[in-house]
């Protein structure tokens, strides 16, 4: 099996993560922003898979399982905000939360 | 015995924890029950360890008690520690002695106020308390704690009739004005401090002595900043002026606090740092020179005064002024018995004062007194006992005993003792003339206002105890002449330096001259004031006559020139800088924050991509940073 160039997968994390970080930026609906948010969080996690793949070390690996899990807790935290900011603003659009403005 | 001496300073600070907090739920026989009676208790115990250290005197004559360490940090650790030596015993007995004889006196003198009697008392005991943490202190930091304290009371209780700004004004005055002698102390403690390294009275004078040269700049500095703190709180020029307007406060207050025992802890702070002094004797001539032209001054104003508190008010200042001219020369143990005397006769006469004022609806007019002495008998008596005492009649009255010491001992000194000498003895006799112009006009002649007031014993028992004192305490210490018995002296001069002696028979001649100036003052008096009072009516309509009339009543006009000279520039000054330009560069600090502030404070607009862009934005420059930087 050939194996991919390191180049190459860099470039495809760092690629997932912009479009990842333009969903955040300018979507306004929340669910959306939580999709980029998902988005960057594997863009980041492809980047320490391929690294340790051309180190040929597991941390990489071992390092995305802790991602996975930490993105699952995130996902729960930010359905339980979806739910609230809808029953609160009767919205999901972000922008409409923004009383915390100095 | 000697170890319950700190219940003697204590006592009186638990007096006023009780009253201060639970004052306001007693009633008025309780406030007298616990105000007189920590006093009183305390006076016991100060009776029982001087009684102690007469009998049976602790090794090298002095007894220390350590409470606590009060600070201790970098090496400088000040204890909460008192020392005891016949200094202290003198002063300790004086101050709980006389302060509870006025207690009992105020008990009854504040009965009729509508309101404060607690405040009084709770004032009156924290005012006992810091002076004996004043003269028992161990080291000068705790001698300034109580000497500031005494301030304090002194403040508060001047000030006690706030609803009158009058009062207020006089106790401000007197405050700001000790303020300037308290701030050159605390300077001389602090370079006491940094030259020798401690702050411990014994372990200071020792190595004062033993590192400083006789007349050398540091202890010229030091002692003269010292004496800039005695000057200030015992109201010698040029900072008396704040000792007349003093007696806006209660007349008991006066008596404690302005006659008997606050004023004079400048002659204690010299007496006590004597060491200091002798090294520098320009210094020490100066305390002579200050207490001579103070008692003269005082003495021609006191002459003038129509309000007969104002009249015992430069009597004090005037009699602190032979106590300044007794440490000045050396005479230390004559000051200390002058002190004595003075708080025995000086309380005794602002208390009996009192009891007239009282009985005339506050009249402190001495022209609108007159013919008392048949109203009030035993007041009367009473005030004649402790004028004698104060125009030092001779050999039957104290104060003739302790002025005669202070005369002495200034003929016997080198730096212009004739001079000083000559002063005290004007002095004696314008005491004399000023004493019996008072007893005079408010106790002979017509009646002019009715007597309202039978006296209770509480009034009357401390007069008739304090009458007794400034009669017999003068036999305490009986000059060679006159049966050689000096027990006074020789206890003094177990803790200060001893008093140069001159000849048996210059002494005696002294004296003669002293007794004919003291009587011949109060037959001046007997002329001008009683037999021929047209006479000084006519000396007062002649334009020199009025003029000095004026000038003395005024107090030699220093009221006016430090208003001018020093107060009316000072509000100058400050009109001039109203905008406040000293404090610019600090407002511009305040300025610039707040402008920051204004600016940080639009970027939190409360919306989350905003957010999400400003992490982005800066992760970005962050890592150009790393990237394209280092």
């Amino acid at each position: 099996m050939a194996s991919i160039p390191m180049e190459q997968g860099l470039l495809l994390a760092g690629v997932l993560f912009a479009i990842g970080l333009t969903g955040v930026l300018v979507r306004r609906n929340i669910i959306f922003v939580l999709l980029s948010l998902e988005v960057m969080l594997n863009a980041a996690g492809l980047a320490f898979i391929v690294a340790g793949y051309r180190w040929g070390q597991p941390d990489g690996q071992v390092l995305f399982l802790f991602v996975l899990t930490m993105a699952a807790a995130e996902v729960s935290v930010g359905l339980a905000l979806v739910l609230q900011l809808h029953r609160v603003f009767k919205t999901l659009d972000v922008d409409v939360a923004s009383r915390m403005r100095g | 015995m000697l170890h319950l001496l700190f219940l003697v300073p204590i006592l009186p600070f638990c007096g006023f924890v009780v009253l201060a907090l639970f004052g306001r739920w007693f009633d008025r026989r309780q406030v007298a029950a616990i105000g007189v009676g920590s006093i009183g208790l305390s006076a016991l115990f100060a009776l029982l360890v001087g009684f102690d250290f007469v009998i049976a005197p602790p090794a090298g004559d002095h007894f220390s008690q350590s409470l606590w360490t009060w600070i201790n940090v970098g090496g400088f650790s000040p204890h909460i520690a008192f020392y005891l030596d016949s200094l202290s015993v003198i002063m300790i007995l004086v101050v709980t002695v006389v302060g509870f004889l006025i207690h009992v006196y105020s008990a009854e003198y504040m009965e009729d106020e509508p309101d404060g009697y607690a405040r009084f008392f709770a004032c009156m005991n924290l005012f006992v308390g810091s002076m004996l943490t004043l003269v028992l202190a161990d080291n000068l930091l705790l001698l300034y704690l109580g000497w500031e304290g005494v301030g304090l009371c002194s403040y508060l209780l001047i000030g006690f009739w706030y609803t009158d700004p009058a009062n207020g004004r006089a106790a401000r005055k007197a405050f700001i004005v000790t303020r300037i002698g308290d701030t050159a102390l605390l300077v001389g403690l602090l370079l006491l401090f940094t030259k020798l390294g401690t702050l411990q009275i014994q372990p200071l004078m020792q190595l004062a002595s033993e590192r400083w040269v006789v007349g050398s700049s540091i202890t010229v500095a030091a002692a003269g900043l010292l004496l800039g703190g005695a000057l200030g709180k015992s109201a010698q020029l040029p900072l008396q002026t704040w000792l007349p307007d003093a007696m806006a406060g209660p007349t008991p207050v006066s008596a404690l606090i302005h006659a008997a025992t606050m004023v004079t802890a400048g002659v204690y702070l010299i007496a006590r740092m004597n060491v200091l002094f002798t090294l520098s004797p320009v210094i020490q001539t100066t305390v002579a020179a200050v207490g001579a032209g103070t008692l003269i001054l005082a003495g021609f104003s006191a002459l003038t005064q129509r309000d007969i508190k104002r009249v015992l008010a430069y009597s004090t200042i005037s009699q602190i002024g032979y106590m300044f001219l007794a440490v000045g020369v050396g005479a230390w143990s004559a000051a200390m018995f002058h002190f004595m005397t003075h708080a025995f006769f000086k309380a005794l006469l602002f208390m009996a004062a009192g009891v007239i004022i009282l009985g005339l609806h506050h009249e402190q007019d001495m022209f609108k007194m007159g013919g008392l002495r048949k109203q009030t008998p035993l007041v009367f008596w009473t005030f004649l006992a402790g004028s004698l005492s104060l125009a030092a009649l001779p050999l039957v009255t104290a104060g003739f005993y302790s002025k005669d010491a202070i005369l002495a001992g200034a003929w016997a000194s080198d730096a212009g003792g004739r001079w000083l000498w000559a002063a005290g003895l004007g002095g004696a006799l314008l005491t004399g003339l000023y004493t019996f112009r008072m007893v005079f006009l408010t106790f002979f002649g017509q009646v002019q206002t009715p007597f309202h007031l039978k006296p209770g014993l509480r009034l009357l028992l401390p007069l008739v105890v304090l009458a007794f004192l400034s009669i017999v305490a003068g036999f305490l210490d009986l000059p060679r002449t006159l049966g050689n018995q000096p027990w006074f002296s020789d206890f003094v001069h177990t803790s200060l330096p001893e008093t140069k002696e001159i000849a048996g028979s210059v002494e005696r001649n002294l004296q003669i001259v002293a007794s004919l100036a003291s009587i011949g003052g109060i037959l001046l008096a007997y002329y001008f004031f009683l037999r021929e009072p047209g006479f000084v009516r006519r000396l007062m309509m002649t334009p020199l006559g009025a003029a000095l009339h004026r000038f003395w009543f005024v107090g030699w006009g220093f009221d006016w020139a430090y208003d001018n000279l020093i107060v009316g520039t000072y509000v100058r000054l400050a009109r001039a800088n109203r905008a406040d330009v000293f404090d610019l560069p600090m407002r511009g600090i305040a300025l610039i924050n707040q402008a920051g502030h204004i600016v940080l404070s639009r970027t939190e607009t409360g919306r989350l991509r905003w957010y999400a862009t400003s992490v982005a934005f800066g992760a970005i420059v962050a890592v150009g940073i790393v990237v394209f930087v280092t």
